[in-house]
């Protein structure tokens, strides 16, 4: 304690002993910020600011020769913090830091005025304006220079471990990666199985591959990798710490099966599910199988697909009557355990790779086109199903109403995806016109003589070999008529299809009779992705896919130091994208851990203890329980701040009613001081 | 955007720096444009604003306050956010109490991937605060 009270002190009279001297660099960036305002009006100014000691202009301050500018004034007029005005300090604060560093000075005495993102880039039309408020930002931003204080970075160790969120093909990819560099990996998945929806397609584009032959000795691999912790059935459920060291929370939910490794476990030695399946015959429960789009049934204790890893039953407590039947069945096994709870279960990780996934916009909403009303409208996930050798039709593709074999059917494309009516999803959703072009491929491959009709905005064929599989589908036959379809409605003798639209190309209506439609419905985030992001502090886009920390220069990077995204949950993208991103988020996630420490900022709350009463309300609002009272000297009692625990919101010194908490670099002194800056002109 | 005497109205901002200050960011590369009368102070978290920040700037004279953070359920540090709408929610109780309107202070959530929201707000905020003309703090201290 006696710590805190002297480094407190010692930093307010280091603050206000010090007579500040600052230094201002004003950049052009090219004509991005010179183009709009007065550059050289805004130096002069600067020059008259309280405690500028020096003040230039350069083209790019950010380039080597600019920020040699920055060490040499330091060097040269003795300052004592630095002020750069140009972008925004997310852009380069660790750039201008480093080089304030670089001239002798503690990076943390740096400030930047951000003049060209809230600057000359939204005051285009107004250069008199976007001059004013340039000189305003960099007024308020030396008064917040002229009171910082050095601090130093806190290293925290980083936990050799890292955790996979979801089980799809990125998931896998950046588990195997991890697992591969050395790092013990947690793969959580909710389903029962890895897979995710990679394990529902027939082919994959534009090499026809079989999906399931490219992804299954995947998953074996996954299922056997020694550093790989598969924990299938699980959910997370709290996250707790930061970057190094996350606390997280599972639940294992309760699948009612035993595994091998379980029942050894609890004493049943040779007991266990083996996989062998005389339980699922006798179940009497009967339940749509999603794993099928529901187009097959399913028992309430049922293995989740043909491949599933790991090879395991799971009882779905939602139908199961409990009826004991599937007990007797796996007999001398004892798998079955019908009073599973679930179970809750911590594990440290110093980093996270979230790959949650998708799920297919209920196209349903989009009412003209009769999906959920007329039996033979189906989306593009049930048509994978539904020419999938291992499906419920076991790959004959036939239609729901009558089971006849369809020879004309009509792909709709942009299904919900690039709709601005508010009830289908804004933005494209990348990989639905390749796979329209593979299943026309394919029905054409499966049905002689049979019709593909694509109703298209445009093809956007955009990836390695697309655009050369879509000449190779229009030579097979498929028609192509752009337009979008307007209305769908059913012959309720024949059950066919009228399918009405224009032809753009030909300028004329159509009305064309078909036997089936496939909606390439749009995709959008799956379903618990707002829960799991909120846990982990990832912020969302206005889709609500995960925002990456920059798209072009970070895409597998979040706000959340430590967390990273890959796959179709941070924008839709198909198997290749997926694979790529999923590699660069778990090269990143492994770089912390390979290096065993990281760097927190050390924006930590210090307690004034001459001003704390020990009244404790800053310790019920801290939401990290940073914050304890413990007896002072003398009697009665002080604040104590915890900075592992720590993260620097502020949420205290917000709060604190004697001002007693001291904020590092958000200091009440500091903010105080930049509110005056703004309002009063720069008076002291 | 000067008013009839040349009286241009002195906003602060104060946001936080994981959705409000990155969605003013998004703002500007996306070239969205708004009146430049705002000034930024930012914080990590809108749960660090003391109430006295925003006393302070309008005993300075401002005559706005607009203070944005992260949506319900997004701040990065999970409840930064409500704390601070419940401060503000008071604060402007107290300031109606004084006679003074509480439309001059303001809380909106503006997300990272919020550009267009955040120049709509701060659009929305000058043309309030250019309606309800200068702060008669200003005057008092005349
Ligand atoms: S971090 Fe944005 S409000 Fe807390």
């Amino acid at each position: 304690m006696a710590d805190t009270k002297s480094k407190v002190k010692e930093t307010k009279a280091k603050v206000t002993d010090q007579k500040p001297r600052i230094g201002v660099f004003v950049c052009h960036c090219g004509t991005n910020i010179a183009g709009v305002v007065d550059v050289k009006a805004i130096i002069e100014y600067a020059k008259t600011v309280p405690n500028v000691v020096h003040a230039e202009d350069y083209q790019y301050v950010c380039s080597t020769p600019g920020q040699k500018k920055i060490t040499d004034a330091i060097k040269e007029k003795n300052l004592t913090g630095t002020v750069v005005a140009a972008c925004s300090p997310r852009l380069h604060e660790p750039t201008f830091r480093r080089a304030t560093k670089e001239g002798g000075l503690n990076p943390f005495r740096f400030e930047m005025a951000n003049i060209r993102e809230q600057g000359t880039w939204v005051h285009m039309h107004d250069p008199a304006g976007a001059t004013e408020k340039a000189k305003d930002a960099i007024r308020i931003a030396v008064a917040k220079a002229s009171l910082l204080e050095d601090l130093t970075p806190k290293s925290v160790a980083v936990e050799h471990a890292a955790m996979v969120v979801g089980a799809g093909i990125a998931g896998m990819q950046a588990a195997l990666d991890l697992a591969n560099a050395g790092i013990k990996t947690y793969l959580v998945e909710k389903l029962p199985s890895i897979g995710g929806r990679m394990s529902q397609l027939d082919k994959t584009f534009p090499t026809l591959d079989c999906s399931q032959c490219i992804l299954t000795p995947k998953m074996v691999d996954v299922g056997r990798a020694e550093n790989i912790e598969l924990l299938t059935y699980h959910e997370v459920d709290a996250v707790e710490g930061f970057i190094g060291n996350f606390d997280v929370t599972l639940r294992k939910k309760a699948n009612g099966v035993l595994s091998m490794a379980e029942a050894e476990a609890k004493g049943i030695s040779g007991g266990g599910c083996n996989g062998c399946g005389d339980c699922e015959p006798v179940c009497p429960v009967i339940k749509p199988n999603p794993f099928e789009m529901g187009m097959k049934p399913r028992k309430a204790i049922y293995i989740y697909h043909p491949q599933v890893v790991p090879l395991l039953y799971t009882i779905d407590f939602d139908s199961c009557i409990k009826c004991g039947l599937c007990v007797t069945a796996c007999g001398e096994k004892k798998a079955i355990d019908l009073e599973m709870k679930d179970e809750l279960r911590k594990v440290k990780v110093g980093t996270v790779v979230l790959a949650l996934g998708y799920d297919m916009f209920p196209v349903e909403n989009k009412r003209e086109w009769g999906y959920k009303q007329f039996d033979n409208v189906v989306n593009s996930l049930e048509l994978e199903r539904l020419i999938c050798a291992s499906g419920p039709t076991a790959g004959h593709l036939i239609r729901p109403s009558d089971g006849q074999t369809p020879k004309r059917v009509a792909f709709v494309l942009c299904a919900g995806s690039r709709d601005n009516t508010g009830i289908g999803k804004p933005y494209c959703s990348r990989f639905c016109c390749m796979y329209s072009l593979k299943h026309a491929h394919q029905i054409i491959e499966k049905i002689p003589g049979v019709i593909p009709y694509i109703f298209y905005m445009d093809i956007r064929s955009f990836g390695k070999m697309y655009e050369e599989f879509y000449y190779r589908i229009q030579d097979e036959g498929a028609k192509f008529i752009r337009g979008r379809v307007a209305n769908i409605l059913e012959d309720p003798v024949t059950k066919n299809l009228h399918v009405y639209a224009e032809d753009t190309m030909l300028n004329r209506p159509i009305d064309l009779e078909v036997d089936m439609v496939v909606l390439a419905a749009a995709v959008q985030p799956a379903a618990d992705t707002d829960r799991t992001r909120k846990l982990f502090g990832v912020s969302c886009s206005q889709d609500g896919w995960l925002l990456e920390a920059h798209p072009k220069l970070n895409p597998c990077g979040t706000t959340t130091a430590g967390v990273f995204v890959a796959g179709v949950c941070q924008g839709p993208k198909d198997i290749p994208d997926t694979v790529a991103q999923a590699e660069g988020a778990a090269s990143a996630a492994s770089i912390p851990i390979h290096i065993g420490k990281v760097e927190l900022e050390p924006y930590f709350a210090q307690c004034i203890e001459e001003k704390c009463a020990g009244c404790g309300m800053c310790v019920n609002l801290c939401p990290y329980s940073a914050l304890s009272l413990v007896d002072k000297e003398g009697g009665g009692k002080v604040m104590q701040v915890t900075e592992a625990k720590c993260k620097g919101c502020g949420t205290c010194g917000g709060f604190c009613p004697g001002g007693a908490i001291w904020m590092q670099h958000f200091a009440t002194p500091q903010v105080i001081a930049q509110i005056d800056a703004f309002l009063l002109g720069g008076a002291k | 955007m000067a008013g009839p005497d040349g009286w241009k109205p002195k906003i602060l901002g104060i946001v936080c720096n994981w959705c409000s200050y990155a969605g003013a960011d998004l703002a500007g590369s996306a070239r969205a444009q708004y009146p430049p009368d705002i000034r930024i102070v930012r914080l990590m978290c809108t749960g660090r604003l003391d109430p006295l920040f925003i006393m302070k700037a309008f005993m300075d004279g401002a005559d706005g306050v607009l203070v944005s953070g992260c949506h319900f359920g997004d701040c990065h540090y999970l409840e930064g956010n409500y704390k601070s709408a419940k401060r503000m929610f008071l604060l402007k109780s107290v300031l109606k109490d004084l006679g003074f309107d509480d439309k001059r202070l303001r809380m909106t959530f503006v997300s990272a991937s919020e550009g267009a929201k955040w120049a709509k707000v701060v659009g929305d905020v000058v043309k309030t605060i250019n309606d309800l003309g200068p702060s008669p703090i200003k005057a008092l201290s005349k």
